[in-house]
């Protein structure tokens, strides 16, 4: 892009709301990268290598490097066709509001990283999986979607290169678990959206049963500008070793709730408190979520690490969404963790015990203590369970993306977890 | 029987699968989009059209959170309980719908005006409470503002 280089994702966006239409996104420099990897001699390979190259990584949510998930798959004349591009827009990350952002307002440049995401494995098809409830995001992306066909950029032999690539819009059913890639495939082929055991990996056994990209929306939306910039210029804009900037969000009492492109490795006091404006008055910070309600809590001293997927581990979270959910002090930290876990009850796919049995007992325990019922001993069996749904002991990470924020919830606030159970009612009613 | 023009849509989507059964979401969703829910006699007729069994169809039907297997009123109330619409109060946003339409979540007014469903994070947190009134978003909610919006509904 000629224009606003220090914010890809969003520098040309407009203000008030409206969608950059094709001729704006072409007069911003929008759809020369197809131009330069289809008709520049680009290779699949040297696209793959560029992208590897700018240490861009997953921005769903897991961090997976994205020039290395397609490396993975097979090309050439004797890969069983079609191969399949699968852009990943199923949003419904509770406290997440990153993507529909880009689906709204820059639906083109997406578009444009798809090709290029197409290109680089071989796809013939490709999809965009978007939630049925984004209903602007749906309109305006058949919109757009229509317009690159009508310019060439899709369909048979795009721009006269020999590459073709076809793109659909999937509405989804609706249901979080869709938001994992292989519970997604399945609800692409239409049946339940459970998810598939790994291995074999998407990426060689994937959509029926072809070989599979599935990438989210904010991380097909760096690839242009990666294209256009080179992967020095994306490592460039970080703070930290992953590359790129970031959609970063706050959500929760705050003066300001919102959105910002920022360099990845912005550590949250300064999301919190330059752009969010800090805590609304008479309010004091007591702790938050990262990157949506599977990320574990961090607290005051956390909030000088730079948010990215290498340095969060280290205060035993993670980046997520880089959407934050805050805590206030007049908030019950209690009835948070039972909406969060009511959640992932009710959104639980219902294939494996721990996770359809044991949300739904958790969930119970922890409305039980909010009501002013909870026993002694209930904590012990809150934690058990959280145990049992830990990494490895479910089929996928739903389980586990619920035991995080409830672990660390009792971690870090347990004694008013103890206080409810002792004077039979929560002190925030 | 399947309208011609549900039909049309139906096999437009199915041509961007390989596969004929892949149609089985989108084809449930259209069917509903022109009668408002599907029913029993809806999704056998989906089912033998797309060559499915109706109880295969079924368990795709009732497995999706926008399907609904039982009749709704003439606008659906999809009200956010996630967790930052939560911080920011969803709970007293629904007790008034509650207490407003007479019905709890689930249920469908007597006038078939409203049915009151709850959803998950509908993605606009930094304008929370939010609620969808079939496809459209409502944000920065409060219950003057609810019921002011919920008059263009008829």
């Amino acid at each position: 892009m000629t224009t606003s280089t220090e914010k890809p994702l969003t520098g040309n966006i407009r203000p008030d709301g409206s969608v950059l239409d094709l001729p704006t996104y072409e007069q911003a420099g929008g759809y020369q990268a197809i131009r330069k990897v289809l008709k520049g001699g680009m290779t699949p390979k040297t696209v793959t290598a560029e992208v590897k190259n700018a240490n861009l990584r997953g921005r769903g949510g897991a961090g997976f490097p994205t020039g290395l998930k397609w490396s993975f798959v097979p090309l050439g004349k004797d890969v069983p066709n079609p191969t399949y591009m699968v852009i990943n827009a199923d949003e419904m990350e509770p406290g997440t509001f990153k993507d529909r952002f880009l689906l709204e307002r820059n639906p083109h440049q997406l578009i444009e990283g798809a090709i290029i995401a197409g290109f680089a494995i071989e796809a013939d098809i490709a999809y965009i999986f978007l939630r049925g409830e984004y209903t602007l995001a749906a309109e305006r992306l058949s919109r757009a979607i229509a317009e690159a066909y009508e310019r060439h950029y899709l369909g048979k032999d795009i721009l006269g290169s020999g590459y073709s690539l076809e793109l659909h819009l999937h509405l989804s059913g609706g249901r979080y678990i869709c938001g994992d890639e292989t519970a997604l495939m399945n609800a692409l082929e239409g049946k339940r959206a459970n998810p598939r055991a790994k291995p074999p990996f998407p990426v060689v056994v994937g959509l029926f049963g072809k070989p599979t990209v599935v990438n989210n929306v904010e991380t097909i939306s760096c690839v242009p500008p990666i294209i256009n910039n080179g992967a020095e210029w994306f490592r460039g804009l970080s703070r930290t070793k992953d590359g790129g900037t970031k959609l970063y969000g706050v959500s929760g009492k705050v003066k300001r709730p919102g959105l910002w492109e920022l360099p990845m490795g912005t550590t949250a006091r300064e999301v919190l408190e330059e752009h969010a404006g800090g805590m609304r008055d008479r309010l004091k910070f007591r702790g938050l979520l990262p990157g949506g309600s599977s990320t574990p809590f961090i607290v005051e001293e956390h909030l000088d690490i730079p948010m990215d997927f290498t340095e969060m581990p280290k205060a035993g979270s993670r980046l997520g969404t880089g959407t934050m959910i805050v805590l206030d002090d007049h908030t019950c930290p209690v009835g948070m963790a039972w909406n969060m876990t009511k959640f992932f009850a009710r959104e639980s796919c219902g294939f494996c015990t721990p996770c359809w049995s044991g949300l739904g007992w958790a969930e119970r325990i922890l409305r039980s203590i909010e009501d002013g019922q909870g026993k002694p001993g209930d904590l012990d069996k809150l934690a058990s369970q959280a145990d049992m749904w830990g990494p490895g002991k479910t089929f996928c990470a739903l389980a586990p993306g619920a035991a995080d924020p409830l672990q660390t919830a009792m971690k870090y606030f347990g004694a008013d977890f103890e206080r409810h159970i002792a004077e039979h009612r929560c002190p925030w009613r | 029987m399947l309208t011609m023009e549900e039909i049309h849509e139906i096999e437009s989507e199915a041509a961007h699968y390989p596969k004929r059964e892949a149609v089985s979401i989108d084809a449930l969703k259209i069917v509903q989009k022109h009668r408002g829910w599907v029913s029993d006699e809806s999704l056998r007729d989906i089912a033998e059209h797309i060559g499915m069994s109706p109880t295969d169809l079924d368990s795709i039907a009732t497995f999706y959170n926008l399907i609904y297997r039982r009749p709704v009123g003439r606008h659906v109330i999809s009200v956010c309980d996630s967790v930052s619409c939560w911080i920011m109060g969803c709970e007293q946003i629904r007790e008034h719908l509650q207490q407003r339409l007479g019905v709890g979540l689930g249920e469908t007014t007597a006038d078939k005006r409203f049915t009151l469903l709850p959803t998950v994070c509908l993605g606009c947190c930094d304008h929370a409470p939010a609620l969808m009134v079939d496809g459209d978003l409502h944000t920065n909610l409060d219950p003057l503002k609810i019921d002011a919006e919920l008059e263009n509904y008829k």
